[in-house]
């Protein structure tokens, strides 16, 4: 039984965790917030057989936040979920954000369940963080930490002086999420076919994705590296004839990541560098358009504080293809064709006024390759300790309605929500 | 007078003069930098509960509440705070490896997306978690910034203080400082921060000083604290509770486990 170790790990750790609430008393804290958002689409554009009308979002929240610890802090738990009714077409659903079980011990830790994690030192540009993200929610003005989505398996981190280690294992598989047909623009090369399959990797033991993370210390920068063995989460399409497609399946094809970041103090601010490279496996030659060619990506990022509470933040963030030859002689004619190399310039302030209790920022991302942008202005108010209120917007522009950012211009949004915690 | 005549009269001048510069004339540097110790780094190490009332001139009332863990390592010191209160910041926490010459090593632990990252904070007149202290007056201004001079001795509220002036040797947020200084304790009882145009723009006040003993010491520790921004009406009341020295922070407390997994132990 080639699993067993992990069984046996997961066993033990149980038996552990079990004993350790059995002998300690276990106090809970319950927490939460209400949030209610609303996003509107300001283009006066609506999408063909769109559910929403103008609104790209409309919704009551319920966040229900439970934690647990035994009082040596060895055995815990942690249940996080959303009620929420979506407005725009009337009903209601649950999201499980982020569960888990665990157990520490020293230097190490067990957990199983679902977890968010982010990984990496860039801003909205990810390379080694692996995990799914929801654009979606992202995009149609839902606050930030719902850009990431929990991965379901078991995680564990060993914390020393050499090396930490963050190891996961990730049995089942979580897609991207995307922003939908009936509420965004987008481009679909295959706009006009509506025979759709989607696969997603089937539930194998083969298939159980991991990804590890080793960082340390060296002369005062953090150095990380990364490995990872898992699935694109972008869907892949392929048509069942590139000249005249009347089906489509969506898939999602293997891929290994491997990686490296680092961060330190430089020139009075914070300096941050990732690479990695996309190691697309079911196309190494890049002759497979419909999957996506391997590729190295990068970014380097400059955060500084240029005076009092106001921050200024910049990125590049690069994606250079491999194999770009014969992707081009293997594209069908009249398909979209990428570029050999993808920039992005990015920039972030962020202004604290007021004790804190007024935030203002701007975050504004420019591709000069695909020639397109991107801009999320947002003024957030604490009224009280409890009750806050954002109002922002996403615009989004470019020359062509191909590329990232291009795509969603006619979905431009102007957002608003409200959000008691308790 | 002869030389030879004279001589005993020189020699007892030159003693005079010589017992005069040995006495232990305290100078304004050395007081603050005493004082500073006391504050900032007493015991090897410390824990405390901290509550931090903002408030505003009309009345509006804000809370932050916060465990703080320091640890002192030879000259640099190493900070690990875990926020209780607010419902929007809970969980987050601040771990600061300070060094006396160069910028802080900072990071911050987001709980929402788990997410561990280093944080640009040059500017130490930003303001600390939106309170009118400052992450200087959290943490210590360095003394070379500024030129000390010994104004006088005086009482405030029955104690015996020195009174010292600080001058900014580059701009700074103040023009001025005036500190009162328990001469007894070395504890700061009273700030003054001054303007452009002379007059008192913050005011800090050590509302209560208790004993707190550990390990059968004793630190004199200013358990309640005031900084008021005149101008504005706005304050922050600051108080510690739970209060150790030495302690025996493991050295795990300041690294990102600790930020991760807060040391359950520590913050309760």
């Amino acid at each position: 039984m080639k699993n067993f170790p992990s069984f046996f790990v997961i066993f033990l750790t149980l038996v552990f965790e079990i004993r350790a609430w059995a002998e300690e008393q276990c106090p809970f804290q319950v927490h939460g917030f209400l949030l209610g958002a609303v996003s509107g689409r300001v283009t006066g554009e609506r999408p063909p057989n769109g559910n929403g009308g103008d609104f790209v979002l409309g919704e009551e929240r319920l966040r229900l936040e439970l934690r647990g610890a035994t009082p040596s802090g060895e055995a815990f738990l942690l249940v996080k979920g959303d009620g929420f009714h979506d407005a725009v077409v009337n009903k209601t659903h649950g999201d499980l954000r982020e569960v888990y079980t665990g157990y520490a011990k020293g230097p190490a830790d067990l957990r199983f369940g679902r977890h968010i994690i982010t990984w990496g030192v860039g801003d909205l540009f990810y390379i080694n963080d692996v995990f799914p993200k929801d654009w979606e929610s992202y995009f149609s003005g839902r606050p930030a930490e719902y850009l990431k989505l929990g991965v379901d398996g078991l995680r564990t981190q060993f914390f020393s002086k050499w090396v930490n280690v963050d190891l996961l294992v990730i049995p089942f598989f979580t897609p991207d999420t995307f922003p939908p047909a009936e509420r965004f623009f987008f481009f679909d090369e295959f706009a006009g076919v509506t025979n759709r399959a989607a696969r997603t990797p089937a539930n194998r033991f083969s298939n159980i994705e991991t990804a590890v993370r080793f960082s340390r210390r060296v002369t005062d920068s953090d150095l990380s590296l990364f490995f990872s063995r898992g699935f694109w989460r972008t869907a892949s399409m392929r048509p069942d004839n590139t000249a005249a497609p009347t089906s489509v399946t969506a898939f999602y094809p293997s891929l290994h990541v491997y990686g490296a970041s680092l961060q330190r103090n430089f020139l009075g601010g914070v300096t941050s560098l990732e690479g990695g490279y996309y190691d697309s496996r079911n196309d190494n030659d890049g002759n497979d358009s419909a999957i996506p060619n391997s590729e190295w990506r990068f970014l380097a990022g400059y955060q500084r504080e240029l005076r009092r509470d106001f921050t200024l933040g910049t990125q590049f963030y690069g994606e250079i293809m491999d194999h770009y030859g014969t992707y081009r002689q293997t594209l069908p004619v009249g398909f979209y064709q990428e570029d050999h190399f993808r920039g992005v310039a990015s920039l972030r302030l962020t202004q604290w006024l007021r004790y804190q209790t007024w935030k203002l920022s701007l975050f504004a991302a420019m591709s000069p390759t695909d020639i397109d942008y991107f801009l999320q202005p947002e003024i957030t108010y604490r009224v009280t300790d409890h009750l806050g209120t954002t109002l922002g917007a996403n615009i989004f522009g470019g020359q062509e309605e191909t590329t990232f950012f291009g795509q969603f211009e006619k979905s431009d949004n102007v957002f608003w929500n409200v959000r008691y915690n308790f | 007078m002869s030389i030879k005549k004279s001589l005993p009269f020189f020699l007892a001048l030159i003693a005079a003069v010589v017992a005069h510069a040995q006495m232990p004339l305290p100078d304004a540097t050395s007081i603050l930098a005493k004082s500073q110790e006391v504050f900032f780094s007493a015991g090897a190490d410390m824990k405390a509960k901290i509550t931090m009332e903002l408030m505003a001139a009309g009345g509006a009332k804000r809370t932050r509440i916060l465990t703080m863990l320091r640890k002192n390592d030879g000259r640099n010191q190493k900070y690990f705070m875990h926020f209780h209160e607010p419902g929007d910041v809970r969980g987050t926490a601040f771990l600061v490896w300070k060094y006396p010459e160069r910028d802080d090593d900072r990071w911050i632990f987001i709980p929402a997306v788990n997410m561990v990252r280093r944080i640009a904070a040059r500017d130490s007149r930003s303001s600390f978690v939106g309170s009118d202290f400052t992450y200087e007056d959290v943490s210590g201004r360095d003394l070379s910034a500024d030129t000390h001079t010994l104004v006088k001795g005086e009482k405030l509220r029955d104690t015996d203080c020195y009174v010292i002036q600080s001058i900014p040797k580059s701009s700074a947020d103040f023009t001025k400082k005036i500190s009162w200084i328990d001469k007894r304790t070395s504890l700061p009882l009273k700030e003054e921060y001054y303007d452009a145009q002379g007059e008192v723009a913050r005011l800090f006040t050590a509302d209560k000083i208790e004993n707190v003993v550990s390990n059968g010491k004793t630190f004199p520790t200013v358990t309640k604290r005031t900084m008021k921004n005149v101008k504005s009406g706005h304050a922050t009341e600051v108080s510690f509770t739970n209060m150790a020295y030495g302690v025996g922070l493991e050295e795990r407390a300041f690294t990102e486990q600790s930020l991760q997994m807060p040391p359950q132990k520590w913050i309760q």
